[in-house]
């Protein structure tokens, strides 16, 4: 793990003061007698790794929520540096096939999609999960999305246009993320259904993996190579004064911050990429601020609960999804009492790590029960299917709610 | 809708973020992390000593002020002190503070000593030693970090007023939400307390400790959530009076007064960007109009009317000392109020008087920040907590008094502005 970067992610270090604030917020150390905690795993251990011996493996089961930097008052980047040294346990362990598969979820996708229906019988058939979690450790109950046949990408090659460096203001860049492209192209639609609807022209180039669940699952090297072909992808969008909206929020993340601090990053496309993206509420929150966000919403007369992902704290843009439906007339969206769903994106699928990733999310989706509401609203897609299941209710991007109060389906 | 931006999320931050909500502005609170008041043990200290130890901090701040004009007391006075305080503690109806009036508490720390505190939490106010008392201080096997054996020894050789006399004993129970692990940390009792099942373990094991007489103290760990309901419990079905005491970080009493803080501040309105480190504002005409704030990808600006700074002090960030021994503020670059020329800036014992650990900004009586001169650098600037300069709440045992009158007064002069 030795990158430039990695060493100032270490150098923070010396800013712990052991005040323990990322211990008591840890929602996987509350979950399980397992994981001994951030600061445990992190600040203290580091100091005997980067020889030939070992620290303590417990740190396997850090899911990368993230809460612990967020949390930590004295700037320590926790979460980064338990990210690089997971990723140096995994490589010293050997990665496992489960591993190198749930990481790629580019290749699912693209074995599932034509022959959709088949794939989709396969994930639901008790005795085949029973297999997969023999086989490959797959958990027989941890959640998978659906195939929704043709991908969001084929779907829109009319929308491949080039970057217009002579109006970049008016249009704008869509990065769908590949749970789009495979399962949810109804979510990106509507998506691009809102950004037209307030007067913008999107373009949708071609677009890959962002490397996330690479990076998540220790494949650092693999996780560059992905993030960087789509950094190159959309960087002369950028370049062109493009803003580039995504409803991934852990992807955009990805692009925004991640790639650069824990893959280390460190280059003029990626550069350009992270300054023009923005979350898709994020950017809907910014264009009202600017006058530009068309108000003629129709009452939608429902009570949500929603739940601020992990990943979307980590933008560091507070709850502009509460923002955007407290302006819906009727829509009584309140923001559940919780850190974290448990699923963590791959997490909460392993076996070894399904119950405690439900134990994470259990006061979420009792909240979520208890509201009686008929649906929950969530920005990212793995922690919408895990709360889904768990609770019995779709489980809808906010942009979905928006979509439904400009009356656009 | 006026907007004001709080940076910090500390106690002074939260009260202020607080009343400004409540009072109709839309509120943001941008922080670097979550404020160090979840490590802080509860109570509310307003003044335990200046220097010798205080008996009644009303009776004791206009000697104390009238010595030290540039203390944030001398700024904020006595009768807004008193008025932010029952503000405050109705804003934390589940903390249940408790006082005498204008005299302190005489609480034990999580080593023995004596502690002279305003306000205590219910669960905490039976451990007062003003009266002497007998106690059993119970240890939990599990529990990191806490000695029942050196709190009772030093409960039983304090220093107390006179006439007081103290007997302590120490026990141990084993029930633990782990069993066989003896590093458990205190949220993992509370959270397991909150729970009826281990509740009725933990009660059964501590029937019969205490002699007739006998205050149990046990380790604020009594719940989380529920710390209300699980206090009131266990002291029926233990029979036996129970008082906690506060531990070294983490502290769960803390905790708990930092939920219960920012969910009022949640229900009136505010909202909270953690994680994110304000760089810097932009104004004009003396106006702050916007702050500026790192996030994941940019700097973003925050539009304000106006803005708290409650970033803490030297220890907590908001002060930084350079290698020339220059002293700087660190997010709006304001001047700073630090040790005089030729007086040494530290002293060689810890909890001695420390005059960098003192420094900060210097502020009018409405709590901005001011130049050299007396002038405010900006009009709509206020702020509050440890980084106001002149306060040793280390030595004073004023920190919290200082944070809530701080907090409260600077939201006061912003709402009286409009």
């Amino acid at each position: 793990m030795t990158h430039p970067l990695h060493e100032l992610m270490r150098d923070s270090l010396d800013h712990c003061v052991k005040c323990t604030i990322c211990e008591t917020y840890c929602p996987v150390a509350a979950a399980t007698p397992l994981f001994p905690g951030p600061k445990y795993v992190g600040p203290q251990a580091e100091r005997y790794r980067g020889g030939d011996a070992n620290a303590d493996a417990s740190l396997d089961y850090c899911s990368s929520c993230g809460i612990c930097t967020q949390v930590c008052p004295q700037g320590v980047k926790i979460a980064e540096i338990n990210s690089q040294a997971k990723a140096e346990l995994a490589q010293r362990r050997g990665v496992s096939l489960r591993d190198r598969l749930i990481a790629r979820p580019t290749l699912a996708g693209w074995m599932g999609a034509p022959v959709w229906p088949v794939a989709n019988w396969t994930t639901s058939f008790g005795p085949f999960r029973l297999l997969l979690e023999k086989v490959l450790r797959i958990h027989r109950k941890a959640p998978m999305p659906r195939w929704a046949g043709r991908t969001f990408q084929s779907r829109t090659r009319s929308r491949r246009k080039a970057p217009d460096p002579a109006a970049p203001q008016r249009k704008v860049v869509f990065f769908h993320g590949c749970a789009a492209n495979f399962y949810e192209p109804g979510t990106a639609s509507m998506a691009v259904q809102v950004l037209e609807h307030n007067g913008l022209e999107v373009i949708i180039p071609k677009q890959g993996c962002c490397g996330l669940p690479l990076q998540s699952n220790g494949q650092y090297d693999a996780a560059r190579a992905y993030v960087r072909r789509l950094a190159a992808q959309l960087a002369p969008y950028a370049r062109a004064g493009h803003d580039i909206v995504a409803t991934s929020t852990s992807c955009g993340l990805m692009l925004k911050r991640e790639a650069h601090e824990i893959l280390g990053v460190d280059d003029d496309d990626l550069r350009v990429v992270s300054e023009r993206m923005f979350d898709i509420c994020e950017y809907l929150v910014m264009l009202d601020e600017r006058g530009e966000l068309k108000r003629d919403m129709q009452p939608v007369d429902m009570e949500v609960p929603y739940h601020a992902p992990c990943q979307q704290r980590g933008h560091g843009v507070g709850t502009p999804a509460m923002e955007l439906m407290a302006m819906v007339p009727g829509l009584r969206a309140s923001q559940v009492d919780a850190v974290c769903c448990g699923v963590a994106g791959t997490y909460g699928l392993k076996a070894e790590k399904y119950d405690i990733a439900m134990e994470v999310g259990r006061s979420l989706f009792d909240q979520v029960r208890a509201s009686g509401a008929a649906l929950s609203v969530c920005d990212s897609e793995t922690c919408r299917w895990q709360i889904a299941a768990a609770t019995d209710r779709p489980s809808v991007h906010p942009v979905e709610m928006l979509h439904r109060a400009y009356g656009l389906g | 809708m006026r907007r004001a931006v709080v940076i910090g999320a500390g106690l002074a931050g939260l009260v202020a973020g607080v009343r400004l909500a409540e009072g109709g502005m839309r509120v943001t609170m941008v922080a670097k992390g979550v404020g160090s008041l979840t490590l802080s043990p509860g109570v509310i200290d307003v003044l335990g000593y200046a220097p010798g130890r205080v008996d009644s901090p009303r009776e004791a701040l206009g000697a104390f002020v009238a010595e030290r004009p540039d203390h944030p007391y001398a700024r904020i006075g006595a009768d807004a002190l008193e008025e932010a305080l029952a503000w405050f503690t109705d804003r934390v109806p589940q903390m249940r503070y408790r006082g005498d009036g204008p005299r302190n508490l005489l609480l034990p720390t999580a080593v023995g000593v004596p502690r002279p505190t305003a306000l205590a939490p219910a669960s905490m106010a039976g451990a007062d030693l003003r009266g002497g008392g007998r106690f059993v201080v119970v240890g939990l096997s599990g529990l990191k970090d806490f000695f029942p054996r050196l709190l009772a020894d030093n409960l039983a050789r304090a220093d107390l007023p006179s006439g007081a006399m103290v007997g302590a004993r120490h026990a141990e129970i084993t029930a633990s939400p782990r069993p066989g692990r003896a590093d458990v940390a205190g949220q993992v009792y509370a959270r397991a307390l909150d729970d009826p099942a281990f509740r009725g373990e933990f009660a059964a094991a501590l029937r019969g400790l205490a002699e007739p007489g006998e205050t149990i103290l046990l380790p604020a760990v009594l719940g989380m959530a529920r710390a209300g309901e699980v206090f009131d419990e266990l002291q029926e079905r233990v029979g036996a009076p129970i008082a906690e005491v506060p531990t070294v970080p983490p502290s769960v009493a803390g905790m708990r007064l930092n939920t219960e803080l920012t969910g009022a501040f949640a229900r009136a309105g505010g909202r909270v960007v953690l994680g994110v480190e304000a760089v810097g504002a932009t104004g004009s005409d003396g106006r702050i109009s916007e702050v500026l704030v790192r996030d994941a990808a940019r700097t973003r600006a925050l539009p304000a009317d106006a803005v708290v700074l409650a970033t803490g002090g030297f220890s907590a960030g908001g002060i930084a000392l350079d290698s020339y021994g220059g002293l700087h503020e660190v997010v709006l670059d304001l001047p700073v109020a630090g040790p005089p020329a030729g007086v040494a800036p530290l002293s060689e014992r810890h909890l001695d008087h420390q005059p960098l650990m003192a420094s900060g900004v210097a502020v009018d009586g409405m709590l901005r920040p001011v130049g050299p001169g007396g002038e405010p650098v900006w009009d709509n600037l206020h702020a509050a907590g440890t980084i106001v300069a002149g306060a040793e709440p280390w030595r004073e045992k004023s920190g919290e008094g200082i944070a809530i009158a701080g907090g409260f007064r600077a939201a006061g002069a912003i709402l009286e502005e409009t």
